[in-house]
């Protein structure tokens, strides 16, 4: 295998990871999830056995990085009600105003991915593989250690979720008009 | 099974929500790597250093655009490691060395080199180079034939000191034609000049 320079990677991607890791970790961990992303692609570089799709192999490690942040989060002993909502929106539960503010700030008010973040952990990593970082199922396969058969029910169970939570939003015409599209 | 089902509003409506996150941060910073490079304009040119990890010299080339600095990182990626970062402590000595050089406050480095870029028979010249000719001297290609033991190889001499990966610190530029006259350089004729100048006014 013939791989180019590591800074070729950073220099192309590095936008690329923090936007994606900070869409999986939320405003808090992004960038935390970001640099050891990168850390751990460096030491794991010079091994590397093939040159095809460097910035998907990038990105399944920053979703690595971002299930390890989450389950990091979850194991501290922290005021904690539910986990998953206290990462997908990246802020302290009992201050949802300063949280709001914090969301607002990463991704100008979303619904849609709001909805994504408040997905089941392997749920949300496989559909952001999938159609944020843009990998085919058999990529999603192999970040997940699991089979592409088992790829595709995560990200149909996520799909119909998804569904069902933004026709539960009471009054569509206060969506935004990227998420309008997605309710009818 | 394959992808080929169209995806549907709300798929789209994903991959656009995720990619319109725009934190504001900066490149990574990042340490350990297997080779650090810098690029680095000095009085006679563009130098692409580049070191391991424990401050070994690799290469100290000019590089007069950017095209030739990648050309050279894709050949230390592929004959040394791909793992190959800007920037890095590692090189801090070998600039150093060399801008006390430039400044006529050097006469010889005292830098770990590796000619790794180099083929057996490169290596075999630039050895004789740098422990054969002293700071402001010059011999010709023709000498330096001879004393590697290929007398008849001058012009061989002369593509090898034209491939030295470590300028200045190897100092091909010590070797003119026999008539005395600056022939080629890896820096352009005017850099030779300029660092034979500088040793003469040195020494």
């Amino acid at each position: 295998v013939s791989l180019p320079p590591f800074q070729r990677l950073v220099d192309a991607h590095w936008r690329d990871v923090a936007r994606f890791a900070h869409a999986l970790a939320g405003p808090v961990d992004g960038d935390d999830v970001a640099q050891q992303a990168w850390t751990q692609a460096l030491a794991a570089y010079p091994r590397l056995r093939s040159s095809a799709n460097l910035r998907g192999w990038l990105l399944t490690i920053t979703a690595r990085c971002a299930t390890d942040a989450h389950r990091g989060r979850a194991r501290r002993p922290a005021p904690v009600g539910d986990v998953s909502g206290v990462v997908a929106a990246g802020h302290d539960p009992s201050d949802p105003a300063a949280g709001a503010a914090l969301d607002a700030a990463a991704s100008p008010d979303d619904p849609l991915w709001t909805a994504v973040r408040d997905l089941p952990e392997r749920q949300r990593t496989a559909v952001a593989l999938r159609y944020v970082a843009d990998l085919d199922h058999a990529a999603v396969a192999r970040a997940l250690d699991t089979t592409p058969a088992a790829t595709r029910r995560l990200v149909s169970d996520a799909l119909g979720t998804l569904r069902t939570r933004l026709a539960d939003v009471p009054d569509p015409t206060d969506l935004p008009e990227t998420s309008k599209e997605t309710v009818r | 099974m394959i992808d080929t089902e169209p995806e549907t509003e709300l798929e789209t409506a994903i991959a656009a929500a995720g990619r319109r996150f725009s934190p504001q941060v900066s490149p990574p910073v990042l340490a350990g790597a297997d080779i650090s490079y810098v690029v680095e304009d000095v009085a006679v040119g563009r130098l692409l250093l580049a070191a391991r990890r424990d401050g070994t010299l690799l290469t100290s080339a000019y590089v007069p655009d950017d095209a030739e600095a990648d050309a050279l990182l894709d050949r230390l990626a592929r004959r040394v490691s791909p793992g190959v970062l800007r920037g890095g402590n590692a090189l801090d000595t070998a600039r150093r060395q060399l801008d006390e050089y430039l400044a006529g406050r050097r006469r010889s480095f005292e830098l770990a080199t590796d000619t790794v870029l180099a083929t057996p028979f490169q290596q075999t010249v630039l050895d004789r180079l740098a422990r054969d000719v002293g700071y402001g001297t010059t011999t010709s290609y023709g000498a330096l034939a001879t004393a590697i033991g290929r007398p008849s190889a001058s012009r061989a001499v002369g593509a090898a000191l034209g491939a030295n990966p470590l300028c200045i610190v190897l100092p091909c530029h010590r070797v003119v034609a026999s008539s005395g006259a600056l022939t080629g350089y890896a820096g352009g004729v005017e850099a030779k000049r300029h660092l034979l100048n500088l040793e003469r006014a040195a020494a």
